[in-house]
């Protein structure tokens, strides 16, 4: 039976809660230290991980530092978390995208603020939520906390978004909702079957492992319409919504043009994780032979998402949204690398999620730095800013680098791998998405060429100001992720090898065991 | 053979690597602001971190000989670059008789190079940035030749596209030359795809990535017979990345634009070294190669058509960065001939000597740019010779070297290159005729660029006039060395046939290339050649010089072959504009790619996909309006309803939890 090790994840879960409600009693003619405290909790929480990651034993493939308290024994429902190889990047991208992206988007005027307390809150808020998805090993629990991450998100948009925020709040609520319905019907069913098979209901992830689930390979509509089929599609719905894949991509543009800065940051770097974390968590490994039947499509759909994201990105005259496009052309490696079923594209998937992480947050970093200065996104208003901003010039071109994949950044080591491993397996899979190296250049120089190059035709951009010493801060730290990860990967990741080996292991157990 | 490990391979990689650091960061701290550092500061300090790297380079060069005729090796393995699962790849240099060459070739003339910059640069706003880019390529480019393993060579072979890229934008406020950068960029990337896929392709049948060990398991039999099947398309797909770095058709385009950087970076990265990146990759691979003759074929023929065709195109440019552009892509392609027909030892010869005088002439055409205030267009030149005597006789060296002119380094080289067209197994073919036409092409053009530069009346306007001078000896300097070299640099690679009568002088650069390259023994004198070998060097000078001396005399007042010949103004039109070949890609490709882009933004995204979301939208609310009149407001409708409800969910739970 599994014991109770460590009480050490519901602190990095909810620290932020706690830092959330001592802000809410705080005076609010203090508000212009909110930020510095939401700095703060973010750093105590970058602690907590830290420790975690000191103490979690990369030799165990299992979940470490498990704590398990029965919720609602009648639902099979426990407040059961744990974290393993898989999560534990994620963690510790949660942790240091925090206090990255607070100090990033730092308030230029504290006086124009609006309803700043409410504001720090919902980040907080959003913290708990995005460290539980990654924690949780109860399906409810996971649910719980995905539902969770919606609402700070929407008031983040709906509140301090954009003109046409209302449109695109309800649109990210609305769409990300009925994936999640699905979802919840399908999370029903399976603590159903749970009591079915074994007697007694539970939404354990570790004893749902167990079911096995009727999957007919003979025809589509058959294997649509088995049991494993309707599971594993009303859960893959829920996730690739969030991932987004294509065609379901199109809140995403909206949501992120909307959004202020720091929500388009936490939106890109660990909300569409969840999604790709939700399919190597649960919706593969869960449902092996549907996933591996669906695999084609799916990494068909990722290699749509590839290119298709990468035309729209090129096509783009908006800054924030060209970004916004990119994210979905990033996200569509790690969809073929998943559904490859191949070891090492499995793991390159993982990697990639970490790595997407942090060029977007500060490619969305960035678009927030020239908005703030120049108030206008718009890719023609721009040119010429290297002369003015040089160092932010430079945060740029690392950033763009890591964005096109070259060796010695982080994005190399996620899309290499990806590619090597997909190859080995699906070689003209491998191939197609590698038109991704070609495409993802186009639109990340361009978009580097008409912000920095050129002639200064606007005369605003004549005197840009260069990056704060706290905007320099967060771009120093992303800067030492991306060459660190692009040098020494073991390093970073190497702590996930034996869970990602008994993942690979097991899937290809159960699938060529059909 | 004998190898030891040792850190002069990562030394040499990591000098010009602090050597970026100090004047990209450092500098740019100490001076309080990144325009500031002066010129000779930034110069000297990248200088001093090549030069070191150039002494450990003949250090390790002579480590290799000692262990035994170039049979040894050094080996730095620093750590695991990728390691998990069967995704290994160590992060291990290696210095061994070809890369021990190459890395002599990149940090010897990169230094002159570098010390040409400080003059040439000397104006330049931003030399700090200048010289960081220059010591970061060098960086690249050494991690590109020294890599053990095909990845790191990867790492190199991107990160020298990324410096191109960098220096070819130097000047990023004029958009065109933003423009030319990004399309070396991209246009190196669609080779970069086909050499990736080349690694997987590879990586699939050999199970090993590193350099040594393919080579190693080539020398099994057994393996080979199971690689023959695949090689041809592994080949092929690595080639493809060589068309891309190395800029042969039809890949080629991004290179002409290249000339929009500083004339030092056109020297030494689009001329001396980036650019034979791919005829490193086919040599360092020759094995591979050698299992396939239709991936040998496809080399010798891409690299002789792209040999005469580049040629064609620069016998008709007025730029003269242009003319040496194009003469660049020209001995490209013949190096790509060399190896296509299995004499990769000659290719590297000859790549070693174009980079001796490929170097110096971009570097003298820099200091003519350079004394004439900037003017590229040599119609507004002519008569320069008296003004600027050191370039002018440097150049000349130069211009002899690469047009054949016997004693001079290219004579050796490309009279190889063409004698290898038919004495190795290829046999006599079209390839020796273009091989022959191409090396006439090459001696006419170059006389032609000579004779309208420095001879002829003085056309140069009165203000470029006014401030004409000789270069100053920080550039002066790197013109001689190079001269030199550009002059003896042949007699590395005497001929058989004139070693033989001499006195035994052997080939020392096939000698010295032979562990990695195995020497095809020329078929000897009388051995059914279809011409022998005295024969063709003979006819070759013959032609060399006839073709340098009418491009030298007719060219003096005269711009272009249709001055004298009317009747071919067509065809000189259709040369001055390179075959319209970049209108072409322009009008078929990009034209198309961006119009989808454009329309995948803008219409199907927005209409379409958005259209059915936002439609799922209104259906719904089209019902719910429907919908919404059974909420009248009478208390008694809705409490029926709710005991309803609340009937049919204990029903359901109590099912849930007892299920029967």
């Amino acid at each position: 039976m599994i014991e109770n090790s460590s009480s050490l994840l519901s602190w990095i879960i909810f620290a932020p809660l706690l830092f959330g409600a001592v802000l809410l009693v705080l005076p609010s003619k203090l508000e212009r230290y909110f930020r510095t405290f939401a700095l703060v909790a973010g750093v105590a929480n970058l602690l907590l991980a830290l420790k975690l990651w000191a103490n979690f034993d990369g030799f165990i493939s299992e979940m470490q530092f498990v704590q398990l308290v029965s919720w609602i024994p009648q639902l099979g429902i426990s407040y059961f978390l744990g974290v393993d190889g898989i999560s534990l990047p994620l963690v510790m991208l949660t942790a240091f995208i925090t206090p990255i992206a607070i100090l990033g988007t730092w308030p230029k005027d504290f006086s124009k603020l609006k309803q700043e307390k409410f504001f720090v809150f919902m980040v907080m808020v959003l913290q708990t939520g995005m460290y539980g998805t990654f924690l949780a090993c109860d399906l409810f629990l996971f649910y719980f906390f995905w539902e969770i991450v919606l609402i700070p998100m929407f008031f983040l948009i709906g509140i301090w978004g954009g003109s046409e925020r209302v449109y695109a709040t309800t649109k990210f609520f609305i769409y990300t909702m009925v994936g999640s319905l699905l979802m919840l019907v399908a999370i029903m069913w399976m603590v159903y079957r749970h009591q079915q098979n074994f007697g007694v209901p539970s939404a354990s992830l570790i004893d749902l492992a167990k079911l096995q689930y009727d999957f007919f390979h003979n025809g589509v509509c058959s294997a649509v319409f088995s049991e494993q089929g309707l599971l594993f599609l009303a859960f893959t719905l829920a996730f690739v919504i969030k991932v987004p894949m294509v065609p379901f991509h199109t809140w995403l543009p909206d949501a992120h043009v909307q959004a202020p800065t720091l929500g388009s940051v936490f939106l890109a770097a660990v909300l569409l994780k969840l999604g790709t974390y939700g399919l190597i968590r649960i919706a593969i490994p869960m449902f092996p032979e549907a996933a591996s039947y669906f695999s084609m499509m799916m990494m068909i759909l990722g290699i749509i998402g590839v290119i298709y994201g990468a035309f729209c990105a090129w096509g783009q005259s908006d800054f924030k949204k060209l970004v916004a496009y990119s994210s979905v052309s990033h996200m569509g490696y790690i969809l073929v690398g998943l559904f490859s079923f191949n070891q090492v594209a499995t793991a390159g998937s993982l990697y990639q999620m970490v790595n997407h992480g942090i060029s977007s947050a500060g490619l969305f970093m960035i678009v927030g730095f020239l908005y703030e200065r120049l108030h206008t996104r718009n890719l023609n208003d721009f040119g010429g800013i290297a002369k003015s901003a040089p160092i932010m010039a430079i945060a740029f071109m690392i950033l763009t680098l890591s964005s096109v994949a070259l060796p010695g950044t982080n994005g190399f080591v996620g899309e290499f791998t990806i590619l090597f491993g997909t190859f080995q397996v699906r070689p003209v899979v491998a191939l197609i998405t590698g038109l991704g190296v070609i495409f993802g250049a186009i639109y990340a120089l361009k978009a580097y060429q008409r912000v920095m190059f050129g002639p200064v035709t606007n005369d605003h951009n004549k005197h840009v100001a260069d990056l704060s010493v706290r905007e320099f801060l967060a771009m120093g730290i992303l800067t030492v992720f991306i060459f660190g990860i692009g040098f020494f990967p073991n390093t970073f990741f190497g702590k996930s090898n034996s869970t990602l080996d008994s993942y690979s292991k097991q899937l290809m157990e159960k699938v060529i065991h059909e | 053979m004998q190898v030891i490990e040792s850190n002069i391979p990562l030394l040499i990689i990591l000098l010009p690597l602090l050597g970026f650091l100090i004047n990209g960061a450092i500098m740019p701290i100490f001076y309080r602001g990144f325009a500031k550092t002066p010129a000779n500061v930034a110069g000297g300090i990248a200088t001093f971190f090549i030069a070191s790297s150039f002494i450990l380079a003949v250090k390790a060069f002579l480590q290799v000989h000692e262990m035994g005729e170039s049979s040894g090796a050094v080996l730095s393995y620093a750590f695991d670059w990728f390691n998990y699962g069967n995704l290994v790849i160590p992060f291990s240099l290696r210095i061994d008789a070809l890369s021990s060459l190459m890395t002599l070739i990149i940090t010897g003339v990169g230094s002159l190079i570098h010390i040409y910059s400080i003059g040439y640069m000397h104006h330049d706003h931003a030399v700090g940035r200048f010289f960081s880019y220059l010591n970061l390529f060098c960086f690249a480019m050494l991690l590109l030749v020294l890599g053990d393993s095909l990845v790191i060579l990867f790492f190199g072979w991107e990160g020298v596209g990324l410096c191109s890229y960098l220096l070819i934008g130097f000047w990023y406020s004029d958009t065109e030359k933003a423009n030319a950068g990004v399309k070396a960029f991209i246009t190196n990337r669609v080779g970069d795809l086909g050499f990736l896929v080349g690694m997987f392709l590879l990586y699939s049948v050999f199970g090993t990535l590193t350099i040594s060990e393919i080579v190693a398991l080539l020398g099994n039999p057994d393996f080979i017979a199971k690689v023959t099947p695949v090689a041809t398309l592994i080949c092929l797909a690595l080639f493809v990345g060589a068309t891309g770095k190395s800029a042969q058709l039809p890949l080629y385009v991004w290179l002409p634009d290249a000339m929009a950087g500083p004339t030092p970076v056109s020297a030494l990265i689009h001329a001396a070294t980036m650019v034979t990146a791919g005829v490193y990759m086919v040599a360092r691979l020759n094995p591979l190669f050698e299992l396939s003759a239709t991936a040998l074929s496809v080399v010798a023929n891409v690299g002789a058509v792209t040999a005469l065709f580049a040629g064609t195109i620069a016998v008709a440019q007025t730029d003269i960065k242009k003319v040496l552009a194009y003469s660049t892509v020209s001995q490209l392609g013949y190096m790509f001939l060399a190896c296509g027909v299995g004499a990769y030892n000659t290719a590297i010869f000859h790549l070693m000597t174009h980079a001796f005088f490929k170097a110096l002439l971009f570097l003298g055409s820099g200091s003519v740019i350079h004394a004439c205030s900037g003017e590229q267009d040599m119609r507004k030149m002519g008569g320069l010779k008296k003004y600027l005597p050191h370039t002018y006789i440097t150049m000349l060296i130069g211009s002899l070297a690469i047009s054949g002119i016997p004693i001079f380094s290219g004579f050796f080289s490309k009279d190889e290159i063409i004698y290898s067209t038919i004495a190795l197994p290829a046999g006599f073919s079209h390839l020796f005729i273009i091989g022959v036409i191409t090396a006439i092409l090459t001696a006419f053009y170059t006389a032609r660029m000579m004779s309208m530069t420095f001879l002829g009346e003085e056309r140069l306007s009165h203000h470029a006039k006014d401030h004409l001078h000789e270069s100053p000896w920080s550039m002066v300097g790197p013109l001689y060395v190079l001269a030199f070299l550009a002059a003896v640099g042949g007699l590395l690679g005497i001929p058989h046939l004139l070693g033989m009568n001499l006195g035994h002088i052997p080939h020392l650069i096939s000698h010295w290339l032979s562990p990695i390259i195995a020497v095809k023994h020329l078929p000897l004198v009388g051995e059914h050649l279809p011409l022998h070998e005295g024969v063709v060097m003979f006819g070759s000078i013959v032609f060399a010089v006839g073709s340098f001396t009418i491009g030298w005399r007719t060219f003096k007042n005269k711009f272009f072959i249709s001055d004298i010949v009317k009747g071919i103004a067509g065809v000189q039109q259709v040369l001055a504009n390179k075959y319209y070949v970049d209108e072409i890609y322009d009008a078929v490709v990009i034209t198309s790619l961006k119009g989808i882009s454009s329309w995948a933004a803008n219409v199907f995204d927005k209409v379409v996909i958005d259209g059915a979301v936002n439609g799922v939208a209104v259906v719904s609310r089209f019902f719910a309006d429907k919908i919404r009149v059974i909420q009248n407001g009478d208390l008694q409708a809705y409490a029926l309803v709710m005991l309803f409800g609340v009937f049919i969910v204990v029903v359901t739970v109590y099912g849930i939890l007892n299920p029967l």
